[in-house]
């Protein structure tokens, strides 16, 4: 199995530089681990989605203990929040109930689930004895867990941007092969247009797009539609570029074979023209991912990206936009080191992927 | 070709861009089911000649492409009509707009002063420590979402007291001398400059470092250095020069980066600027300021592109206009 792996990476000298590059397969493994997490996102999450305890509204994360008070190692146990009001400072604080211990447990059977979606399942990671609570990064405004909703908020958070290239790359590159190999009056009129649509800063037009959805989609609808949103403002610029290769691409000789060996002009760009762009697109797709997650996040975290109750990294991130919550409830941002470290690991494997595929670049290496 | 017929032919080369912009803009806009009177009917202090004035002036009762024209003409005479609140659009953009060019500006400045020098040191210490320094901290300066940054700064001034918290003045500016005034504004600048600069900086300073190491390897250089020239005229005269060229076209884009990026910091530190005026006026659906705005949006962007090239014309006699 080993000698048919090592075969392998011998026939893909890329491959094999890439494995053989520490940082990026740390930023790799680091992404895998992410990616995992929301995969599994109900088996890993201790309460649903539509939990909220209302009694515990930002109450901080729960303390997990391993050694007790006789200083003895023991099973990981949790103490569960009493809310007090101190009559003397005015405020609501959060106590701990020393009274009775609760164990974590774990592939503790909890709220019922579908397994990847395809056979029911009520298994959980971790969970706590019978009236235990565990919020393992505190609790929200309306008392729903932190640490689950960022597993749930990840599943939009980290496939929007892929979701949205899967548009824009097929339609820049089709776009920009139309362009490049007709020339003339089609050219100038489509490249003004993709012109048009990068001269509008594009911030500028993803919010007013996102704020002309209609209100009272379901949240299926307005995923769909952000998706389409990003997506529309990401073409252009890949379009143009590919155009610009087009172009030099349609002088080689064999694109003349083919023209005289009678093969129609869509075959020709998409079955030889086309081909020819693969390296850079692999390059600008691996360096656009995080671009796409940044703006997701930016809209939700405006208001105008993906709608509570739904969660996603940049809406759960509107809690931060208070200033107690940020000076005094530091675990709502947990969100924004995710995003950080999800888009720092993208940028570094696309780092890698373009120094192995363009050695020329001298970006970065 | 002279310099001059280099400015006229890029405007021109601009101008149907423009069309297709406003093109775009006014049709993405009006074919949304929002009714661009329905906020300023609700305003009650918005009298009914005013409403009826907005009505004539936008051509409402007329088809789509007749609105268009109208809103076009008004829109050149600098008839942007009124906002939702009551104001004039085109004096609250002139205000805002001017705050943002003072921002973008700034961050430009700052960026290229540090940019430049970091990328030159990282290229001459070429897969040396600072180098892959360099590296590590600039991916780590893109990876930052800026709102995200921005938040974690005000924390920070909020925390020691050393910057203001929002806004460009202090409530007390009015009544400030010039020079404290001007500090006054610095001081409120500092914060949305610095996330601003963090996050353009790392493209900034790769592609310098990337570029120069490419002119390093060229054979000019070469042979000024078998010439015996000082490595240091060789780098400062021959290759610095060479380098910086391709950064000039960046500029453009920089700037276009910087209207968009710049959104998220105004609304996170309350700054001004025409980023926060857009988003408050969609949030709103204020459709009179929205669509000045992001015409006012573009047009900078396209001029910025504009004196890019004209200040790349002016280092570099080769280019042409494509």
């Amino acid at each position: 199995m080993i000698k048919l792996f090592d075969g392998f990476l011998n026939n893909h000298p890329e491959l094999k530089r890439f494995l053989k590059d520490k940082i990026s397969i740390t930023a790799l493994i680091v992404l895998i681990v992410l990616y995992a997490a929301i995969l599994f996102a109900d088996f890993f999450a201790v309460y649903d989605k539509d939990y909220s305890n209302r009694k515990l509204s930002y109450a901080p994360p729960s303390n997990v203990y391993f050694i007790d008070k006789d200083g003895k190692l023991t099973k990981p146990y949790t103490y569960n929040w009493i809310r007090e009001f101190n009559k003397d400072t005015l405020n609501i604080e959060y106590k701990q109930d020393r009274s009775q211990k609760h164990y974590l447990k774990f592939f503790k059977k909890g709220f019922e689930y579908k397994f990847l979606g395809l056979f029911r399942c009520s298994r959980h990671f971790v969970g706590v004895d019978n009236g235990g609570e565990l919020y393992l990064l505190g609790l929200d405004i309306n008392g729903r867990d932190n640490f689950s909703r960022i597993l749930y908020g990840g599943q939009i958070s980290l496939t929007i941007g892929f979701l949205a290239l899967f548009i824009s790359f097929p339609i820049g590159l089709l776009y920009g092969g139309i362009s490049g190999y007709l020339g003339g009056a089609v050219d100038m009129l489509m490249m003004r247009f993709a012109e048009a649509i990068m001269s509008i800063p594009s911030f500028y037009l993803l919010i007013i797009l996102a704020a002309i959805l209609p209100s009272g989609m379901t949240s299926a609808q307005r995923f769909a539609l952000i998706t389409v949103i990003l997506a529309f403002i990401g073409w252009a610029g890949f379009a143009r570029v590919v155009r610009g290769m087009v172009l030099s691409i349609k002088t080689q000789d064999y694109v003349k074979a083919a023209v005289v060996s009678g093969c129609s002009r869509a075959r020709i760009i998409i079955k030889h023209i086309l081909p020819q762009t693969s390296s850079y697109v692999i390059i600008a797709v691996a360096l656009s991912i995080p671009s796409y997650i940044l703006a997701e996040s930016g809209l939700s975290f405006l208001g105008l990206g993906i709608q509570q109750p739904d969660a996603s990294w940049g809406n759960m991130l509107k809690e931060a936009q208070e200033f107690a919550n940020i000076v005094y409830r530091p675990w709502l941002l947990t969100p924004g080191f995710l995003i950080f470290i999800a888009v720092l690991s993208y940028n570094l494997i696309g780092d890698t992927i373009r120094d192995i595929l363009d050695p020329k670049s001298k970006i970065t290496g | 070709m002279s310099i001059w017929v280099f400015i006229f032919k890029r405007i021109m080369q601009s101008l149907p861009i423009l069309v297709m912009v406003s093109i775009i803009s006014f049709f993405l806009i009006r074919l949304s089911p929002v009714d661009p009177l329905a906020e300023l009917k609700l305003n009650p202090s918005i009298s009914k000649e005013t409403l009826e004035h907005e009505k004539q002036r936008l051509g409402l009762d007329k088809p789509v492409y007749v609105q268009y024209v109208c809103w076009a003409k008004n829109f050149i005479k600098g008839d942007m009509g009124i906002s939702v609140t009551g104001e004039k659009v085109s004096s609250k953009i002139k205000e805002r707009l001017f705050n943002t060019l003072l921002l973008s500006f700034s961050v430009l400045f700052w960026t290229w002063a540090i940019g430049i020098p970091i990328g030159v040191i990282a290229a001459l210490n070429y897969r040396s420590i600072y180098d892959r320094l360099l590296t590590l901290f600039s991916s780590i300066g893109m990876a930052i979402p800026s709102f995200f940054f921005a938040i974690l700064l005000l924390i920070f001034a909020q925390k020691t007291g050393w910057f203001p918290i929002g806004g460009l003045t202090s409530s007390s500016f009015y009544s400030m001398t010039i020079l404290e005034k001007f500090l006054d504004v610095l001081h409120h600048l500092f914060l949305p400059t610095l996330v601003l600069t963090t996050i353009s900086l790392a493209g900034l300073s790769r592609q310098m470092r990337a570029n120069l190491l490419d002119v390093l390897d060229s054979d000019y250089v070469k042979f000024a250095r078998a010439r015996g020239l000082m490595e240091n005229k060789v780098i400062i005269k021959h290759a610095l020069r060479n380098a910086i060229n391709p950064l000039v076209t960046l500029l453009g884009f920089e700037f276009a980066g910087l209207l968009s990026g710049a959104a998220l910091t105004e609304y996170v530190f309350q700054y001004p600027g025409l980023g926060r005026l857009i988003l408050e006026a969609v949030l709103k659906s204020d459709i009179n300021l929205v669509m000045a705005s992001l015409m006012i949006g573009s047009f900078m962007l396209v001029l910025g592109n504009i004196l890019a090239d004209i200040l790349l014309k002016l280092t570099d006699p080769r280019v042409k206009v494509g």
